[in-house]
């Protein structure tokens, strides 16, 4: 004997016509391209911001606190004056800023991977690296307003940079260029690790002494030789400098040169990496 | 090719094993087109893993499998391009709202911004969702979350939609609401390949089920069949002194003309019965031989009942049985 399904609660009335209706007016659009569809995940980025502004607060908050902690508790002690010492500091903070800014790439792409919707997107038939270069664009936004915020602070405490607004824009520029590279690194670890909070942690801890070993708070000629050495190679220091030459309108073609350079490197081995890894999860 | 034309999956000698634990060992499944097809089984018994392969989302280690005529390996492209997924997990972004999914899968689908606005308006209308349309999908109830994820797999109406149990650990009146769906998406056109681990919401909703088991179809047929093979339903009692329960099960066998089952609870067993006179009669016959009766019913065979019919071994899981006890009585 067949058991009648038990209706506990009767189902609303005509959700099976509506439903029926709603299939009939679906008529197959042209299939998206690859750029229209990264687009789209570029603007599903920003309504992320919109909805969750939360992500943006720590990693230009941060940066904030650290020009004031530096610059009015140690700036006289290492430069002689708070004044002197908030114009070496600045470009470095926006480096600081946005490397910080760009792990999130990896937490993003691993807090979507611990839900279902990486399964949706990847059913859908479109390439397989449109959502992961569409994140990737989303976060231009975030770079900028950490950018904004950084050089807003620092010029409302008496930063003024040699090179004026145009040396300002090249150099944000230039570190934006370098964060979308490093955030395929962490969009790589995003997908090899297993929760989003892991992937914070790390980023944090691989980038903190990084960025504290280079030139982004001190002189590295002050350093003991061994260090400085080590800063001498480090791509962050490279970073610094050619961010603070742009600012300060001085010339270090060298520098800048390097920082796209590795920017470039990053982005081709880690963006084809993480692609793969997108595809096989 | 004729069989292309007629079939909608057609899978051979499926595996895929993550690490050592074998998740699908040789699972052969043919699904007409226009049809509602439902694969049964426990957790972990290989459901999900044989849906993400079919919908190209894992690819097998050995076997083929064919899904609308293509190669789900070779030419997922074009598979894609004919299915649609609503997995286990709700498939729908937390931190958009239920209209902001809508657009966003209709743009990656091809729709102007304009359009996919107004195709998420119909579908939030049909699936009732109008005034949730704004609200994040995060603070959504499980089931507006599941008629979010399957309103977002028909944007484009698939050829194909898969159905990755659809209406685990949702209240029954959700549960009813995500069948109409089913039944309305089937009425038009629409295939359907469903995983489930409730026999009673196979039978409600497929045409044909296979139940799986350890990576295995163990079984296969229309769900008149597959119960005709473990009889109809099932008398379920329950004694008050479970010292009693070797003479119970003595005089249900005679009475029944049937195995009787020991379950795991002392007091409880249970036999396969065809129809309700025969059972009460047996019921009658307890009594009558002094044995006490705490609880008893007659129902649908549960999972488990089919699984110990097909296998010999209860279903392994974690979660309760949903059963749907057709008659029963607290004894005095």
């Amino acid at each position: 004997m067949t058991t009648a399904p038990t209706h506990l609660v009767p189902a609303p009335p005509a959700a099976e016509e509506a439903v029926r209706k709603a299939l009939a007016t679906g008529t197959p659009p042209a299939r998206a391209g690859g750029p229209a569809t990264a687009l789209t995940f570029g603007w599903r980025g920003m309504l992320k911001i919109k909805h969750v502004p939360e992500q943006l607060i720590d990693v230009t908050l941060t940066p904030v606190l650290l020009v004031f902690l530096f610059t009015y508790m140690f700036g006289g002690a290492i430069a002689g004056s708070t004044a002197d010492y908030l114009q070496f500091l600045l470009p470095g903070m926006l480096v600081m800023s946005l490397l910080f800014s760009s792990v999130y790439s990896g937490v993003a792409l691993n807090t979507d991977a611990t839900t279902g919707v990486v399964d949706r997107f990847r059913s859908l038939p479109i390439p397989r690296s449109s959502p992961l270069i569409g994140a990737v664009l989303g976060d231009s936004v975030r770079y900028l307003v950490g950018a904004s915020v950084i050089v807003g602070v620092g010029v409302a405490l008496g930063y003024r940079p040699e090179a004026g607004f145009a040396g300002i824009l090249l150099a944000v520029a230039l570190v934006v260029a370098f964060a979308f590279g490093l955030s395929w690194l962490f969009a790589a670890i995003g997908l090899l690790m297993r929760a989003p909070r892991a992937v914070s942690a790390a980023g944090n801890m691989a980038l903190f002494p990084l960025v504290f070993l280079s030139n982004v708070f001190v002189a590295p000629e002050t350093l003991p030789a061994w260090l400085e050495a080590f800063v001498e190679v480090s791509p962050i220091a490279h970073l610094a400098t050619a961010a603070r030459a742009l600012m300060e309108g001085t010339v270090a073609g060298l520098e800048v040169a390097v920082s796209l350079g590795t920017a470039a490197a990053l982005t081709a081995v880690f963006a084809p990496l993480t692609t793969y890894l997108y595809g096989r999860k | 090719m004729s069989t292309s034309s007629t079939l909608a999956v057609e899978a051979s000698g499926l595996e895929k094993s993550f690490g050592t634990k074998r998740a699908v060992c040789g699972v052969d499944l043919t699904v007409p087109r226009g049809s509602v097809y439902g694969i049964l089984g426990p957790n972990g018994a290989g459901k999900t893993t044989t849906i993400r392969i079919l919908a190209t989302l894992v690819r097998p280690d050995a076997g083929e499998a064919r899904v609308l005529g293509h190669n789900v390996v070779r030419d997922a492209d074009a598979v894609r391009r004919a299915i649609s997924l609503t997995g286990q997990l709700a498939s729908v972004d937390e931190d958009l709202s239920g209209e902001e999914n809508l657009i966003l899968l209709g743009r990656l689908l091809g729709f102007p911004h304009r359009r996919a606005k107004a195709r998420a308006a119909e579908l939030l209308e049909a699936f009732g969702l109008v005034e949730a349309a704004g609200r994040l999908a995060k603070g959504y109830s499980g089931g507006m979350r599941r008629r979010l994820d399957i309103a977002a797999s028909i944007i484009v109406t698939p050829e194909l939609l898969f159905l990755d149990e659809p209406t685990t650990g949702l209240d029954p009146r959700s549960r009813n609401q995500v069948w109409d769906i089913v039944r309305a998406l089937a009425v038009g056109g629409t295939t359907i390949l469903l995983s489930t681990q409730y026999l009673d919401e196979a039978d409600q909703l497929a045409d044909g089920i296979a139940v799986i088991d350890h990576g295995r179809v163990i079984a296969e047929g229309s769900p008149g069949e597959l119960k005709a093979s473990v009889g109809t339903g099932a008398l379920h009692v329950r004694l008050l002194d479970a010292e009693q329960r070797a003479d119970a099960a003595g005089i249900l066998s005679r009475a029944l003309t049937a195995d009787v089952n020991l379950e795991a609870d002392a007091a409880a067993l249970s036999a396969p019965s065809a129809d309700a006179d025969l059972a009460a009669d047996a019921v009658g016959e307890l009594s009558r031989s002094g044995i006490g009766i705490a609880t008893f019913s007659v129902g649908q065979p549960t999972l488990d009942e089919v699984f110990l019919a097909l296998t010999g071994h209860p279903a392994e899981r974690d979660e309760a049985t949903d059963e749907s006890p057709e008659i029963e009585r607290r004894a005095a």
